[in-house]
């Protein structure tokens, strides 16, 4: 393997609720959805009706641009409902399961004998393109025009991450059959962590191995990207996981979607956290029964920094592997700001804690502030391991200058590679929010 | 605190939308953040934060300026003492500066929050803190003896005309503590420098001299006062500026906070130092005859270098900017101090000039960063 990207900018929030590397049994869920805000820019088609019986891997509904890019059921079963939200936005496309495993097979194929079209038309027909996410912007990947390559991380370094060492045992010939996959559709690059014991990774084969050491967001593959081959304009490069990665390798070895996903179920607020076999869009009330501490606590599907608010009956997210619990800090606090703080996680030394070393935290939801004018400087960067000034172009996007944003990166970043600058930020700014609006803005006067 | 909060709980709907008091919605905002951190959650993005805020960063600043503010108090009753000719105790002179200092503190708070609430009231939002430290700032850089009407003159000056027309706290271009005394320096000349103003010099007995350090190596070459004395603070000067030590204590509480930016502090003192030094090996005279050591312990160097050119606001964002900006600071001041016979001090126009260039100054560095963009893509399609 050639020298390692060691990045020394990044900070790892050491939550409490790590999971052990181990597997703990859970009832499967009854209830999937799919939830078309996990694909940002996407206006869903429904091509299924409600009542209408489904196989795993049938169309539930379309992107209404490309109606070639379909979104499909991860169980057979009924389409129990269409969960509709304000001025009848698709919120959540739920599939009731008839619990027998009925799927669709879409014939074994070998690779190699394939043309680049015909392996695009097969993860189009499949519902496995989905699992691209497109850079810049960070939508749904657009299957047609050049693409400059594919990155794929293989390494999680946000707070409570699984550790895809563990998750990939057992899985490591599919893991190089979809990166043989990927290669066929553009130059793939693989970003492995350099202490990485697992050779799937870092002996990939037909794809580019790049070894990154660092704190987060080290395994943000948007850092990786930016370090490898940064994304200039007009170019288009995709993203996917490792689990989908995966997944697409076994769709070509054996001809059948496979919807399986390992999640980690992880906080302060889980009693015991752990790892779990689970289905893609799975409802978490199996995943959660009996294993939350308190009431008044906040599920994520996703990490802290990057996840989406669920209900404890809520579903898995799309592209995530991770369920994390924290409690809910709806609670006031006496003189806050004036308090040593020994027990307080800051990436500022205004708080004693910093003296104490590597202990663990049990954080909240509580924002410890309130919203104001950019005011301390250089501690965005300082959690930025980008060529970029994370600042000034976050102020180009509030002046809505879109020859500013693109000179200053914006097509290089995307939410989850400066969510630690909002985390960290004390004018407690909402970073990601400031970031889409920009991307939304790109998307519509660029494209 | 339970009952406390309770209180203020049961009195908050007077203060909201459609209550009695609404009109004071962000005065009691101001308060009650200040009493309890708020119970606000994160929506939408992060779910976790950091547990600073600009109420601690500030907080830092505030009392990092304690120990300044004490040895000022210290040191203008030694002062008061010394143009009398009396011996005193340290407890009475100690008290004589406490007394002198405080209401030229009360009336920069009031006035400067006054006004503060007042704006934010004016436009519906919260009270921003920046002012504590601002507060605590002008009082500090103005002479013992300055009339009250003039620091709250000053104050508001500086608060509308400096901070709260270009958008409030963290929009400012200048220093608005260094606004209000260049106010008063160019507004009212002869109450704010020459040798007069020190500690009721008309009472002085006869053959004392109220001349500042800077003052006497303007027309000599020699500070006149013991470099240890200097250092400890124990001359003629504004109420903070004096005492090295104090000064420096702020700075390290500041440095190891991490809320003031190293870079920026240093480059000042290596810029000062630096060009005093090239005035020494030049053969200038008067106030270029003197060595660069003293230049640093004299006059408003240390303060401003510690508590005014650090500012995150006024000094650039970009961390490579800080260093050029830092030795500017330091390297203009010492220009003004010995080729301006006008102005012995040139720390309060040094800062405020690079204030104006910190945009310029980010501008270049940023500009490095967007043509290294746009070389990648030429790069690339060759």
């Amino acid at each position: 393997m050639s020298e390692v990207i060691k990045l020394k900018r990044g900070l790892d929030i050491r939550l409490a609720g790590k999971s052990e590397t181990i597997y703990t049994q859970v009832a499967p869920s009854e209830q999937f959805a799919i939830c078309p805000a996990d694909f940002k820019g996407l206006t869903p088609k429904m091509v299924a009706k409600v009542g209408d019986k489904v196989n795993a891997g049938d169309v539930l509904f379309v992107d209404k641009q490309h109606p070639e890019v379909l979104f499909v059921s991860p169980v057979s079963g009924e389409l129990a409902a269409v969960n509709r939200g304000e001025r009848r936005v698709i919120l959540e496309v739920v599939v009731k399961a008839d619990g027998v495993a009925t799927t669709r097979d879409f014939g074994k194929e070998d690779v190699k004998s394939l043309s680049r079209d015909q392996v695009i038309n097969k993860l189009l027909k499949t519902g496995a393109w989905t699992y691209f996410k497109q850079r810049p912007y960070n939508v749904v990947a657009d299957p047609w025009g050049p693409i400059r390559s594919i990155f794929v991380s293989t390494f999680d370094t946000a707070p409570l991450a699984p550790d895809f060492d563990f998750i990939i045992a057992g899985n490591e010939a599919n893991f190089q059959a979809g990166l043989d996959v990927l290669a066929k559709v553009a130059p793939t690059f693989v970003g492995v962590r350099s202490e990485s014991a697992n050779n799937a990774f870092a002996q990939a084969k037909g794809v580019t191995v790049t070894s990154f050491a660092g704190k987060h967001p080290a395994g943000c593959v948007g850092v990786q990207i930016n370090h490898v081959q940064p994304i200039n304009a007009g170019e288009k490069v995709l993203t996917i996981g490792v689990q989908e990665v995966v997944a697409i390798g076994k769709l070509f070895s054996t001809g059948v979607m496979d919807f399986a996903r390992v999640a980690v179920v992880c906080g302060s607020e889980v009693k015991k956290p752990t790892y779990v076999r689970t289905t893609l869009g799975s409802q978490l009330t199996n995943i959660l029964k009996d294993n939350i501490a308190s009431d008044n606590v906040r599920v994520i599907s996703g990490n802290v920094l990057t996840g989406t608010q669920v209900e404890s009956n809520g579903y898995l997210r799309y592209y995530d592997s991770q369920v994390t619990v924290i409690p809910e800090g709806n609670e006031y606090e006496f003189l806050g700001w004036a308090m040593p703080g020994l027990n307080k996680f800051s990436n500022h030394k205004t708080f004693l804690s910093w003296l104490t070393g590597s202990k663990t935290y049990k954080l909240d939801t509580n924002m410890h502030g309130e919203h104001r004018a950019f005011v301390v400087s250089g501690e965005l960067d300082a959690v930025l391991p980008m060529d970029i000034y994370p600042e000034f172009l976050f102020k180009a996007i509030m002046a809505q200058d879109i020859d500013k944003m693109i000179e200053l990166g914006i097509y290089e970043v995307v939410e989850e590679d400066i969510a630690l600058c909002e985390f960290v930020c004390t004018s407690k700014l909402n970073l990601q929010k400031i970031l889409r609006n920009g991307l939304d803005l790109m998307a519509k006067e660029v494209g | 605190m339970k009952a406390l909060r309770k209180y203020v709980d049961s009195v908050k709907p007077n203060f909201q939308e459609g209550g009695k008091f609404s009109w004071l919605r962000s005065t009691f905002g101001a308060f009650e953040t200040f009493l309890f951190t708020p119970n606000e959650v994160n929506k939408g993005g992060v779910h976790v934060r950091d547990a600073v805020d600009l109420k601690r960063t500030i907080i830092v600043v505030v009392l990092a300026l304690i120990p300044a503010l004490l040895m000022g108090m210290y040191n203008t009753g030694y002062q008061h003492f010394r143009a009398l000719g009396q011996a005193a105790e340290f407890g009475d002179m100690f008290l004589y500066g406490f007394l002198q200092v405080l209401p030229m503190l009360i009336v920069s708070y009031v006035v400067g929050l006054g006004i503060e609430f007042a704006v934010a009231q004016m436009r519906g939002h919260e009270v921003n803190e920046g002012f504590l430290a601002t507060g605590m700032l002008i009082p500090l850089i103005m002479p013992a003896d300055v009339p009250l009407w003039m620091v709250g003159l000053a104050t508001a000056f500086a608060v509308i005309l400096a901070k709260e027309v270009f958008g409030g706290t963290g929009m400012n271009i200048w220093n608005p503590a260094l606004i209000a005394r260049a106010f008063l320096f160019f507004a009212y000349p002869s109450k704010m420098s020459g040798d007069s103003v020190w500690y009721g010099a008309e009472k002085a007995v006869d053959g004392f001299s109220g001349a500042t350090a800077l003052s006497n190596a303007n027309a000599t070459g020699a500070t006149g006062f013991d470099f240890m004395d200097c250092v400890y603070g124990l001359i003629p000067g504004s109420i903070g500026e004096t005492s090295v030590i104090a000064i420096a204590i702020g700075a390290v509480l500041m440095l190891c906070t991490g809320v003031a930016s190293a870079k920026t502090m240093i480059s000042v003192f290596v810029g000062g130092a630096l060009t005093a030094y090239l005035f020494n090996i030049g053969g200038a005279t008067g106030m270029g005859s003197l060595c660069w050591c003293e230049h640093l312990v004299i006059g408003g160097f240390c303060f401003g270098a510690v508590f005014m050119a650090t500012d995150p606001v006024t000094s650039p964002r970009t961390e490579c900017g800080k260093y050029i900006y830092g030795f500017l600071i330091g390297a203009m001041a010492i220009i003004i101090r010995v080729l301006n016979p006008g102005y012995p001090e040139g720390m309060m126009l040094a800062i405020l000039l690079m204030n104006t260039f910190a945009p310029l100054i980010d501008s270049i560095i940023v500009g490095r960063n967007i043509s290294r963009r746009k070389n990648r893509v030429k790069q690339q399609a060759k």
